[in-house]
């Protein structure tokens, strides 16, 4: 049991909850995740966290209402108790002086860079910063990631704020900080995939935290499981962190699909109304 | 009680109540039902009461067998699960899952004259029994001893330690993983075998006793072994063997490719079965095939028939060397499960659209013995052929999970992820560290992890004593 201690909706569909769960704050890396579950008779997720404090005990997460989990972590107030927050999950992020560093966020994952984007400065990094969103009023926590970067940019795809477009705009911002030597990046699978694309052609390491189906978070039942060059692994354990330049995407897209049509059921249940899915936010 | 000598040998072991197949391949409601009273007298009073019993040899924890059935035959059930209940603590459980079959009723003298007295139902009868009756027994407890333990993991090793060590006066905390206590015996073995209300009931009773439950809490991730170290005198690991084998072949991360544990997982722990009450999803299956042939490989075949698909148990040897007890695969049989026996899968084919479609299988036959003494499968040359598929569960075994050991320095473990102990002590290579159940021996039985369990708590007794 966890306890709620604030909820917030930070931009449309996107929230941010603070809960009290002292041995996990404690413990907690750059990079991990937590499995939560929001009721009794609920599903267990995996969670990134976005910051957290070991004094306070407590964590944050920043989460996208995509399914049936996620609309009612939406709903419970502040108060309300987890039936399950468990972690820390995951290796941590490899933090080191690498020496400059871009961070690519997008939706949810701009929440999880955060820490990141912290730790890589506290390590002498030239930390760049590039958070991504279908509008500008879906950009959130601007001025945190600038606080713990050297530069901070903004590509939006109706171009309402700073580049128009997608990632597909990153070497721009790579080629006016060369050199880049590490590429991390945090939030959808499709946002992952392309950065990783785009990348690739740089010869810039990409590090890419993936975000398959998980159940126990531990390794225990492996559905979890990715092809990363030509190896199995257990993104749970063995991640979530991995090279996406060696990334089987269309196997993970494919996995991850494969409870859509009963997870609809939950959620237009839970929300009595259709279901959109988390299908790349507009990137094509 | 009568004598051995004057009893005229009754051969006739007492069927028990199941639900007919045709119904309970429909249902997750509990197959066999248990004896009925009568019954149990009945097959209680065809013990010899043997003066030199051989059945206790046969069981692993060495239960007075003959000392509670003739509890039974003289209807003092309150007597009998006392008797049970000084060597074992999950009885309900053991009466329920244990190899009965090759334990102690094969030891039984019966045996030879083909009537075997049925101890596995008639330690489940004392155990529903005494559930039935509401109220159980509390054993008083020593005054506390001021020393503290900590037991990683909440299977049937955790359950024992905990359970001996509250009764000799230390105070004991069990950190779980998930979210709720049992280990294999709620994340695994599924409903209609072992209901889940009984595992719940035992672990209410070790928290009555006082023992305190920490579930969601993953050892060598939220807290390590030395942090444990820091605030008890003992950290017992029983975190069992959950890192699930896959056969490492071609389309093996198609959807529809589950191993074990998953699905597993998602009926019981989650209760899949009951979705969309409950929200962890679970697919429709048409027809599915189940790789393996332990017990493991049992349970997901009769779960993915009870949710209405057509089910094949692929396995690569015969019908003999099944390693699932009898009594299982003949539920099986008879619920409709179909075997197809000395057939491997070598790769698995997809639809195009990421979903598995269909197995492709060679035929064996068989060799000399091999290592584990059982008749070795040899591929036939030129015996490829296509078996149409929608979902594939892959039940060929499971190891340790690394995460404890990589997670605690010093700690010996061997190349298979099992943890080196001390066999009649549990001590590890660690000092103050003790191990047992399936995370040292490998998946294994119930009764050995709790056997392991007994032998830890008492080494681990002894050490706080000295302190
Ligand atoms: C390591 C990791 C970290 C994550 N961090 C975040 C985060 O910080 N914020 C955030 O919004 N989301 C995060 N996700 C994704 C999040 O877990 C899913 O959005 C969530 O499970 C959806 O659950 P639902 O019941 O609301 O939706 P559903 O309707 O069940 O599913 C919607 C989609 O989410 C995915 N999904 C469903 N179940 C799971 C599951 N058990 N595990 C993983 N994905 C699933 C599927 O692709 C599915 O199509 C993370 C995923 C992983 C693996
Ligand atoms: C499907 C199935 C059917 C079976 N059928 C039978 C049968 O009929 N008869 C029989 O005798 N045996 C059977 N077995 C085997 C039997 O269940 C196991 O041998 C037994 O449960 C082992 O007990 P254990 O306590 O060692 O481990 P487990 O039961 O595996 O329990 C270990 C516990 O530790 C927890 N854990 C793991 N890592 C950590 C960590 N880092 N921190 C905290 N907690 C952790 C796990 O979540 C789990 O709850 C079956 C097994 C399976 C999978
Ligand atoms: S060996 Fe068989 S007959 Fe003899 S005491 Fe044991 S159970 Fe009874
Ligand atoms: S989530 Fe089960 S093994 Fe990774």
């Amino acid at each position: 049991m966890a306890e709620l201690r604030a909820t917030e909706m930070i931009v449309p569909n996107m929230h941010l909850l603070t809960i009290h769960a002292p041995e996990v704050a404690k413990a907690l890396r750059p990079g991990q995740f937590v499995i939560v579950r929001a009721e009794e008779e609920g599903e267990r997720i995996p969670l990134s966290v976005s910051d957290w404090d070991p004094a306070e005990g407590t964590l944050s997460i920043v989460f996208m209402n995509v399914g049936g989990t996620t609309n009612t972590l939406a709903k419970l107030p502040a108060g309300s108790r987890l039936p399950t927050v468990v972690g820390p999950l995951g290796k941590p992020t490899e933090i080191d002086h690498f020496g400059t560093v871009l961070c690519v966020g997008g939706c949810y994952g701009i929440g999880s860079l955060y820490p990141l984007a912290r730790a890589l400065k506290l390590a002498g990094n030239k930390v760049i910063v590039a958070i991504e969103a279908r509008s500008s009023f879906l950009l959130f926590w601007e001025e945190r990631l600038a606080q713990v970067s050297d530069q901070l940019h903004v590509i939006t795809r109706d171009g309402s704020k700073g580049l128009r477009g997608h990632v597909g705009r990153l070497p721009e911002i790579i080629a006016g900080c060369q050199p880049v030597h590490r590429i991390i990046t945090n939030g959808c699978t499709y946002l992952l995939k392309r950065v990783s694309d785009v990348s690739r052609p740089l010869g810039i390491k990409t590090v890419v935290s993936l975000n398959p189906i998980m159940i126990d978070g531990t390794g225990m039942c492996g559905v979890c499981r990715v092809t990363v060059g030509a190896s199995t692994q257990f993104a749970c354990v063995d991640g979530p962190d991995f090279d996406g330049h060696q990334v089987d995407w269309a196997e993970l897209l494919q996995r991850r699909m494969q409870y859509v049509r009963e997870e609809m059921r939950v959620y237009r249940s839970s929300r009595g109304e259709e279901a959109v899915i988390c299908q790349g936010h507009g990137h094509d | 009680m009568t004598e051995p000598g004057k009893k005229k040998l009754d051969l006739r072991r007492r069927e028990m109540p199941k639900q007919p197949p045709e119904v309970r391949r429909r249902n997750f409601s509990e197959v066999a039902l248990g004896y009925p009273v009568e019954t149990a007298v009945e097959e209680a009073q065809r013990c010899l009461n043997c003066p030199k019993p051989s059945c206790i040899g046969g069981c692993p924890v060495e239960i007075d067998i003959p000392k509670f059935i003739q509890c039974i035959a003289a209807r003092d059930f309150v007597a009998g699960i006392r008797v049970i209940k000084e060597k074992n603590c999950l009885p309900a459980v053991c009466g329920r899952v244990c190899p009965q079959e090759e334990q102690c009723e094969e030891a039984c003298v019966l045996k030879k004259r083909g009537g075997q007295v049925a101890i596995g139902r008639l330690e489940r009868f004392l155990a529903d029994w005494e559930a039935a009756q509401g109220e159980v027994e509390m054993p008083t407890l020593p005054p506390p001893t001021g020393r503290k333990v900590a037991v990683v993991g909440g299977g049937p090793a955790g359950l024992t330690v905990a359970g001996d060590l509250i009764r000799l006066g230390h105070a004991v905390t069990i950190f779980e993983a998930l979210h709720k206590m049992g280990g294999v015996l709620v994340y695994g073995i599924p409903e209609f075998r072992l209901p889940k209300a009984i595992v719940h009931r035992e672990v209410e009773y070790l928290r009555r006793l006082g023992v305190q439950i920490v579930t969601d809490f993953v050892v060598g991730k939220t807290r390590t072994v030395d942090s444990l170290l820091e605030e008890y005198d003992a950290v017992f690991i029983g975190s069992g063997a959950g890192l699930p084998w896959f056969m490492q072949i071609p389309g093996e991360n198609l959807n529809g490719v589950y191993s074990a544990n998953e699905y597993l997982t998602r009926m019981n722990l989650m209760k899949g079965f009951l979705f969309p009450q409950y929200h962890t999803p679970i697919k429709e299956h048409r027809r599915v095939a189940v790789i393996g042939g332990g017990n493991v490989a049992m349970d997901c075949a009769r779960t993915a028939l009870r949710l209405g698909a057509e089910v094949r148990v692929v396995y690569r040897r015969s019908r003999e060397e099944l390693p699932a007890r009898e009594e299982e695969i003949e539920n099986a049989e008879e619920e409709g499960v179909v075997f197809d026996f000395l057939t491997l899968p070598v790769r698995y084919i997809g639809d195009g659209n990421g979903w598995v479609k269909e197995m492709e299988c060679l035929k064996m036959k068989l060799g000399e013995p091999d290592a584990s003494g059982r008749r070795r499968p040899i591929p036939i040359e030129g015996s490829e052929y296509r078996m149409a598929v929608d979902a594939v569960i892959c039940a060929i075994g499971n190891s340790p999970n690394p995460l404890i050991a990589s997670t605690t320095p010093g700690l010996e473990v061997r190349k298979n992820g099992t943890i080196v102990v001390d066999e009649e002590t549990g001590k590890t290579s660690r000092e103050r560290v003790w191990a047992g159940g399936d995370v040292v021996t490998g998946a294994a039985t119930v009764i050995l992890a709790m056997g392991a369990g007994r032998k830890a708590a008492r080494s681990i007794h002894q050490y706080l004593c000295s302190l």
